[in-house]
């Protein structure tokens, strides 16, 4: 019997790309919209002496990737769990 | 005692721990030697990938890089960190997961197609020596600029150093130094831009003081008792426009092409071999996971520290050496004017130094001081008034970076040589003891073929790094991608779109850089893309095609889908690949 043919396993592959996608929507966001596409218009807000739209191209996008790859270990820590396919 | 003293007691100091750890951590059998036994514990393994990723070109260039390109440069920061997010979802667990050594190695055996094992692995040997070239470089730089050695010595002493652990000690040797490097290179970073920030803006953190407003200390630095209490960014911008510079918060480049480069950028990041393997060398499944996440914070201290110390070096350089006359120059500048990284050539006669845009050394530029843009980090400890020691370690803070990239960069090489080409293709029947001979003879060559590229760099070095990033975006990054998250992506489809991509990319390169370097600006460009980001299109023309042919070709056999299927659960074990 070939390992990929349980529903189980089906349904935890699932909830992983939809993990996945969520966070590369963030990831998206804070980088190309945020840093990149808007980041003229954002400039006209700030935080303290940055820009906003300079300040996600050069600190913020950054920050939340550091972020994102966390969320990540946390989530699929607690989702191999709940499948039981995590390593001993 | 003297900068030069401290430097070669700093430097031989850190030299003689790389060696004693690579004594330590030599490798006995070819699993030490491809992936460090898989034992490297993930917090650790983090540090490695900090250091086999942070180049001689990020310790040294990238901040004056960005220094000059304002908000544009953040293509560099985003691009060169916003992979990791990929490596981490898209990547690292499965190929942990595949257990196995190389990148060539999982691509031959997913598309079950001894062509595709050679296409990847004389991609992986062309993308490494590309960017090894600058790191043995990068090593004779330092050493030259530094210690007054010339820069063949100082490549020829690298060399030796690199040769010593990544022979003996192969993927375990080369784990532990970086380990030791990241340690080396980060202190040096930081230490410098750390007082920087507080001598401008009060604040000890440089990721928070380059958005804070200048303290009557940082006025006085500046020569310029306005600017006390207004935000730096803000002095800055009105600096840069007084000059007759873009404002330097704002963006140049059009839009397109900035989002282009970031995405090439970042995928090309997570295609490169020597950042993949890494990820082979834990011990679990969720430990590739979270060892991504340590790199990228590791990375990130750097990469977020970067543009701080841009703008600092940037609005000193300024304030400090524009419209200041040449005898006041300030005594960083002229002690170096001498390694030829500043200079000023009084085009209008008054003895005052003007800083304009343009080059220095064109008549028709009002332009009259030469800025290398080394030199917006390596004159730091100067600038910030910090001891010489300081100065010792941002030397060697610099041969770190270079030569951790370096040895991870042979590492790839050597395997590529010996475990994908000779055990795989060429001697199957070969003893483990023997691949092992192979595989530290092929590090070995690397390592010299390496050092001759460092004495006698190739006119293309600065060229082909658009080439290394642009084939790693285009070959590697959908290959294994497809290889992971679509079963039935075949050898056909796989194949295709990689030579699709790798020709169509390596093409519009060649074209730009070579064939016709005068069309190289944006309104030759085909839709405004420059080389730098063409590896965004090379790599969607590898997902279109190899989708479309996999299409109309058979699919994989039931065992190459269980393979794949069994990458996606941790738990489960991986089946032996049979078909070839």
């Amino acid at each position: 019997m070939s390992i990929h043919a349980t529903k189980e396993l089906q349904a935890y592959w699932k909830e992983n790309l939809v993990i996945i996608a969520v966070l590369l929507g963030i990831w998206f966001a804070v980088s190309y919209v945020c840093g990149i596409l808007l980041a003229n218009q954002l400039d006209a807000y700030r935080i303290a002496g940055f820009p906003l739209g300079f300040w996600f191209a050069n600190q913020g996008s950054l920050v939340t990737f550091v972020v994102l790859i966390w969320v990540y270990v946390w989530l699929l820590d607690r989702l191999d769990i709940k499948y039981g396919v995590q390593q001993d | 005692m003297s900068i030069l003293v401290w430097t070669w007691i700093i430097t031989g100091a850190s030299f003689a721990l790389y060696i004693y750890i690579a004594y330590w951590a030599r490798a006995k059998t070819t699993g030490d030697f491809y992936v460090a036994e898989k034992q490297v514990p993930p917090l650790l393994n983090g540090m490695a990938t900090g250091a086999d990723w942070m180049s001689a070109a990020s310790f040294i260039s990238m901040a004056g890089l960005i220094s000059f390109l304002g908000r544009d440069g953040s293509y560099y920061l985003m691009g060169w960190t916003g992979g990791y997010v990929l490596l981490a979802l898209l990547f690292a667990p499965y190929l942990r997961k595949y257990g196995r050594y190389t990148i060539p190695q999982f691509i031959g055996d997913r598309y079950y197609s001894q062509t595709a094992r050679l296409i990847a692995l004389l991609c992986a040997i062309f993308v490494s020596f590309t960017y090894v070239a600058g790191q043995m470089r990068g090593v004779g730089v330092v050493f030259s600029r530094f210690m007054d050695v010339p820069i063949d010595y100082g490549v020829i002493i690298g060399m030796a150093l690199v040769f010593f652990y990544a022979t003996l000690g192969g993927m375990k040797g080369i784990t532990y130094t970086q380990v030791a490097q990241y340690v080396v290179l980060i202190t040096a970073y930081l230490i410098p831009a750390i007082f920087i920030s507080m001598h401008f803006t009060g604040n000890p953190i440089p990721q928070l003081g380059y958005g804070s407003p200048i303290t009557a200390g940082g006025a006085a630095l500046l020569n310029d008792p306005s600017t006390q209490g207004k935000y730096l960014l803000d002095v800055l911008d009105g600096l840069s426009k007084d000059l007759g510079f873009a404002a330097y918060t704002s963006g140049q480049r059009p839009m397109i092409d900035v989002f282009f480069i970031t995405f090439s950028l970042m995928i090309g990041t997570a295609g490169l071999p020597h950042i993949l393997i890494r990820f082979f060398t834990v011990p679990k499944i969720r430990d590739a996971r979270s060892s991504a996440g340590w790199a990228l914070i590791f990375i990130a201290l750097l990469y977020t520290t970067a543009p701080a110390v841009a703008v600092f070096a940037r609005t000193n350089f300024i304030k400090t050496v524009n419209n200041v006359e040449y005898v006041n120059a300030p005594s960083w500048f002229k002690n170096w004017e001498k390694t030829g990284l500043v200079g000023w050539k009084d085009k209008n006669g008054d003895g005052i130094m003007q800083l304009r845009p343009g080059k220095w050394d064109d008549p028709k530029s009002a332009n009259e001081v030469k800025i290398d843009q080394d030199i917006m980090v390596l004159a730091n400890p100067e600038i910030a008034k910090l001891p010489n020691w300081t100065v010792g370690l941002v030397g060697a803070g610099g041969l770190a970076a270079a030569l951790s990239t370096a040895a991870g960069l042979l590492l790839v090489i050597s395997a590529a040589v010996s475990h994908d080409l000779m055990k795989n293709i060429l001697r199957p029947s070969m003893s483990e003891k023997e691949e092992l001979w192979w595989a530290r003879g092929g590090a070995g060559v690397a390592v010299v073929i390496a050092g001759l590229f460092g004495i006698y760099p190739p006119g293309f070095v600065a060229q082909v790094v658009a080439f290394a990033f642009g084939l790693a975006a285009a070959s590697f990054f959908p290959a294994i991608l497809m290889g992971i998250f679509n079963k039935r992506m075949n050898k056909e489809g796989a194949l295709a779109g990689m030579i699709v991509g790798i020709v169509f990319t390596a093409a519009y390169i060649w074209w730009f850089k070579y064939g016709n370097p005068a069309a190289n600006n944006p309104a030759g460009w085909w839709m405004g893309i420059s080389p730098e980001g063409i590896g965004t299109v090379g790599a969607a023309l590898n997902f279109l095609t190899a989708y479309v042919i996999s299409k109309f070709t058979s699919p994989p056999s039931a065992e190459i889908q269980d393979l794949v299927g069994s990458l996606r659960y941790p738990g489960k074990e991986v089946p032996e690949a049979t078909s070839h």
